[in-house]
C-alpha cells in the first residue's frame, strides 16, 4: 500500500489486534494523518464550530437577521481547517485528484455513525450539487463522493445555477447571495444536505431554504471541514 | 472554411509547434479545432496507454500504479483511470487525448550577433566554452560540462547559446529549481537582448512557452515533443530530475531527434562517472572557480552527545568553541540542518545561547528557511545584503545560490538527506567571492558516513585536477 498523500510505501503495523481483526489497511500514513485536525471538545451546538457557548454568535446573527427562523437545524463538520486539509482539498477537488477522496472515507463514515444515529431511517442524503458546467470541468462532484460514504439513500433534489466560485468570493458578498439552487423534485422526508466545507454556512441555508419551503421537515448539514 | 489559409497557419504553429498538449490547453474553438484535426495539423495521441501489463501516462512516462486511480467521468460517463503523478499540470484522463501539432515548422530567427555580453572568460571556462560550440556545431548528442561549484557554469554557456542562435536553432535550459529560473531571466535577457526568452515555471506569469529561447524547471517539459535542437540540463544530479524518472522521460521527448543536449554538473552522480569512464559520455571538466582559489575542503567534527543536543535544540558544544575561534569571525554563518522542524525551533534557542556568551551583538539576527516557507525569496536576499547574519536552512540553499563570504556548518552531516552530492554542493557555498576566496567548513556528526568521506575525497580529487596541493 501507498500513501493516498505522499505516496510513501505504508506498512502495516503487526500486534494482536491486526492479527486478530483483520484491520482494514490505512488509506494515508500516520505522519500525514496526523496533520489532519479533527474538531473535538465543546462546540456550537448548530454550526460545529469550537466555542464555549452552547451557540455561537455566528449562529445567534443567523437567529437574530434572518426574517424567518433558521433553515438549517444543525450542522457537523469533521475536521477544523488548517493548511494540510486546505492543500489536500485543494487537489482534490481543484486539481482533480479523485481517490484522495478516499482519505476521508473512515472518518466521514465514523463521525455519521456516532452524531446522526437520531436520524430516522428514512432520511434522505442530498450532496450540494455542482453547476453543469463545473461538473464537466470537473470530472465529478466532490459532496457526492462524500454522500457515498455513509448509509443513506440519496436523491438530487436540487441543482444549481452556474456562478462565481463561492471560494473567490469575500465573506461580505458570500452573505449577500442570491440563491443559486432551483428545485427539481419535492421530498416529504427529512433531509441530510453534505459538502465538503462549512465557510459562513450560506450555500448550505440557501439549500435549505429552498427545501423546506417546499415540503422538506427538517434539514441538517454534514460538512467534512468546519472553515 | 479553408483553415490552410497560410497566415492564421504559420500563427498556429507559432503557438502550438513542439508542444503535447490537452484539449483543455488548446485555446481554440471545437469548430476550428475539429478542422485543424481532421486536415492532419493536430494529431491526436491516447493519453493513457497498455504496455503490457502496465498502463503508462503519454504525458509524464508513469507506470506506477499506485499513481493511477480510478474516476467516474462525468463527460463520458464511464469509470476509467487518470494519472496522478502529473495532476498538477491538468488531468490526463483515459478518454482524452494529448494533441502534437504536425503542420508547418516555424521558421526560427537566424542572429547575427545576438549576445552583447562582455564579460572575460578565464582561460579554463574558455576551453569548456569552445568544446560546448564544437558539440554544437557537430550536432553531438551529449556533452556533459563537469565544473566545480563557483566555476561560473552560466557565462560559458554564452558562447554555446550565441553560435546556435547564428545557426537559427531552439535552445531550452531546463533546471530543476524555479529560484533558478528567476535568478537567471534577467541575466539571459541582458545578454541576449533581441531574442525572445520566456521563463517558465509552476505560477510563472508567461505560460506560453512559445519563444525561441526558453528557461524552465524541468517539470514544464512535459508539454513539448520534439521542440528543442539545443537543451542545456543544469544540475542533472539534483533532486528532482535525479529522483523522478519522468522527468529525464519529458526531457528526452522534447528535444529533436538530431538536437544537442548539454547536462551541467559540479557533482556527477556513480552513473555518469562511470559512463564517462566507459568513454559514453563526451565530457569536459572544469577543475578551478572562477577566482582560481581551491575549493573549501570540509573539516569533520565528532560530536558525542548530538543527538540528545538536536532533540533539545541546543547548539552542539564542539560548535559553540568553533564559533569562538573562527579564522574570520566577520564572515556570515550559512548553517544547514537535516529537518523543517529543526530549522525552525533551533533558531531562539540557538540565539539566546549566542547572546548569552557575548558571541552575537544585538543587532545581528538569526533567521530560519525551508522550502514551504513563503518569504523564502526575500530571507535569502536578506542574507545576501548582511541583513541577516546567520542563516539556518534545510537543503534547499544547497545548490544555485551564491553568499559572497560565509562559513558553512552542518549540524548532523550524517542524517540521509545529505548524500555525497549534497554534502559537495553544501562545501561549494564557502569562498565564492574574489574577495575572500577561502571559508570554513564545518562537519558536525556523531559517526562518519561514507557520504562524507566520499564528499571530502571527491573535493580533494578535484582539487588535484585543478592543480593544487
Amino acid at each position: 500500500m501507498h500513501c493516498l498523500w505522499c505516496n510513501q510505501q505504508t506498512i502495516a503495523e503487526t500486534n494482536w489486534s491486526t492479527l486478530l481483526f483483520l484491520s482494514r489497511p490505512a488509506s494515508i500514513c500516520k505522519a500525514c494523518e496526523q496533520k489532519l485536525e479533527k474538531l473535538t471538545g465543546k462546540r456550537c451546538a448548530r454550526c460545529s464550530r469550537m466555542c464555549e457557548e452552547n451557540v455561537c454568535a455566528d449562529c445567534r446573527w443567523w437567529e437574530t437577521h434572518s426574517k424567518e427562523r433558521d433553515a438549517l437545524t444543525s450542522n457537523y463538520s469533521v475536521f477544523a481547517y488548517n493548511e494540510a486539509i486546505q492543500d489536500m482539498v485543494t487537489k482534490w477537488k481543484y486539481r482533480g485528484d479523485y481517490c484522495l477522496g478516499n482519505i476521508f472515507k473512515s472518518h466521514f463514515h465514523q463521525a455519521f455513525k456516532q452524531h446522526f444515529h437520531f436520524l430516522p431511517k428514512h432520511t434522505i442524503a442530498v450532496p450540494i450539487p455542482l453547476s453543469e458546467e463545473r461538473l464537466l470541468e470537473r470530472g465529478f462532484n466532490q459532496a457526492k463522493m462524500l454522500a457515498d460514504f455513509i448509509p443513506l439513500k440519496q436523491a438530487e433534489t436540487v441543482a444549481r445555477i452556474h456562478g462565481e466560485k463561492q471560494s473567490k468570493k469575500t465573506r461580505k458578498e458570500r452573505l449577500n447571495t442570491k440563491n443559486p439552487f432551483t428545485i427539481t423534485k419535492k421530498v416529504n422526508k427529512p433531509i441530510l444536505l453534505v459538502d465538503d466545507i462549512y465557510t459562513t454556512g450560506t450555500t448550505l441555508r440557501h439549500a435549505a431554504r429552498l427545501l423546506k419551503q417546499n415540503g422538506c421537515p427538517d434539514v441538517y448539514a454534514f460538512t467534512l471541514i468546519r472553515g | 472554411m479553408n483553415p490552410a489559409n497560410t497566415e492564421t497557419i504559420d500563427m498556429h504553429a507559432m503557438q502550438f509547434a513542439g508542444k503535447l498538449l490537452l484539449r483543455s490547453e488548446i485555446p481554440l474553438d471545437d469548430d476550428l479545432f475539429q478542422q485543424l484535426v481532421s486536415s492532419g495539423y493536430f494529431k491526436p495521441f491516447p493519453a493513457i496507454t497498455r504496455k503490457f501489463f502496465q498502463h503508462q501516462c503519454t504525458r509524464c512516462g508513469n507506470q506506477d500504479s499506485s499513481l493511477f486511480a480510478k474516476i467516474p467521468c462525468s463527460t463520458c460517463k464511464k469509470e476509467h483511470l487518470y494519472c496522478r503523478k502529473c495532476i498538477e499540470m491538468g488531468r490526463v484522463m483515459e478518454c482524452e487525448a494529448l494533441y502534437q501539432w504536425t503542420g508547418p515548422v516555424p521558421d526560427w530567427q537566424t542572429f547575427e550577433n545576438p549576445c552583447s555580453w562582455g564579460g572575460q572568460l578565464t582561460d579554463r571556462q574558455q576551453l569548456a566554452a569552445d568544446r560546448i560550440v564544437q558539440a554544437i556545431e557537430r550536432k553531438e548528442k551529449e556533452l556533459l560540462v563537469w565544473a566545480v561549484c563557483g566555476a561560473g557554469k552560466t557565462e560559458m554557456l554564452f558562447p554555446g547559446i550565441t553560435e546556435a542562435l547564428k545557426l537559427g536553432k531552439r535552445i531550452c535550459l531546463a533546471t530543476p529549481r524555479a529560484d533558478v529560473v528567476r535568478e537567471l531571466l534577467p541575466r539571459f535577457r541582458e545578454a541576449f537582448g533581441n531574442v525572445t526568452i520566456q521563463g517558465l515555471y509552476g505560477g510563472s506569469e508567461e505560460k506560453a512557452g512559445t519563444a525561441q529561447m526558453i528557461l524552465a524547471t524541468t517539470h514544464q517539459l512535459l508539454r513539448f515533443q520534439h521542440a528543442f535542437d539545443v537543451q542545456i540540463i543544469d544540475e542533472i544530479d539534483a533532486f528532482p530530475f535525479h529522483a523522478d524518472p519522468s522527468l529525464p522521460f519529458a526531457a528526452s521527448r522534447a528535444r529533436n531527434p538530431d538536437s544537442t543536449t548539454i547536462y551541467l554538473t559540479a557533482t556527477p552522480r556513480k552513473k555518469q562517472r562511470m559512463q564517462i569512464a566507459s568513454k559514453k559520455l563526451e565530457h569536459i571538466f572544469v577543475p578551478t572557480r572562477f577566482h582560481g582559489r581551491p575549493l573549501p575542503v570540509p573539516k569533520l567534527r565528532m560530536c558525542f552527545s548530538l543527538k540528545k543536543d538536536l532533540t533539545n535544540y541546543v547548539p552542539p558544544k564542539v560548535f559553540i568553541r568553533w564559533i569562538q575561534s573562527r579564522v574570520n569571525p566577520k564572515r556570515q554563518l550559512l548553517l544547514f540542518v537535516p529537518t523543517i522542524e529543526l530549522a525552525e525551533k533551533m533558531r531562539r534557542e540557538l540565539t539566546k545561547r549566542l547572546r548569552d556568551l557575548g558571541l552575537l551583538d544585538e543587532e545581528k539576527a538569526i533567521t530560519s528557511v525551508h522550502a514551504s516557507d513563503p518569504d523564502r525569496a526575500e530571507k535569502v536576499q536578506q542574507f545576501r545584503q548582511k541583513a541577516i547574519f546567520m542563516l539556518l536552512t534545510t537543503t534547499i540553499l544547497e545548490r544555485g545560490v551564491t553568499f559572497p563570504s560565509v562559513d558553512v556548518v552542518v549540524f548532523d552531516a550524517g542524517h540521509v538527506v545529505f548524500d555525497e552530492a549534497a554534502l559537495v554542493q553544501i562545501a561549494g557555498r564557502a569562498g565564492r567571492s574574489p574577495d575572500d576566496p577561502a571559508g570554513e567548513v564545518l562537519f558536525l556528526h556523531d559517526g562518519k558516513t561514507d557520504a562524507m568521506v566520499e564528499a571530502v575525497k571527491s573535493i580533494v580529487a578535484m582539487n588535484r585536477r585543478g592543480g593544487f596541493r
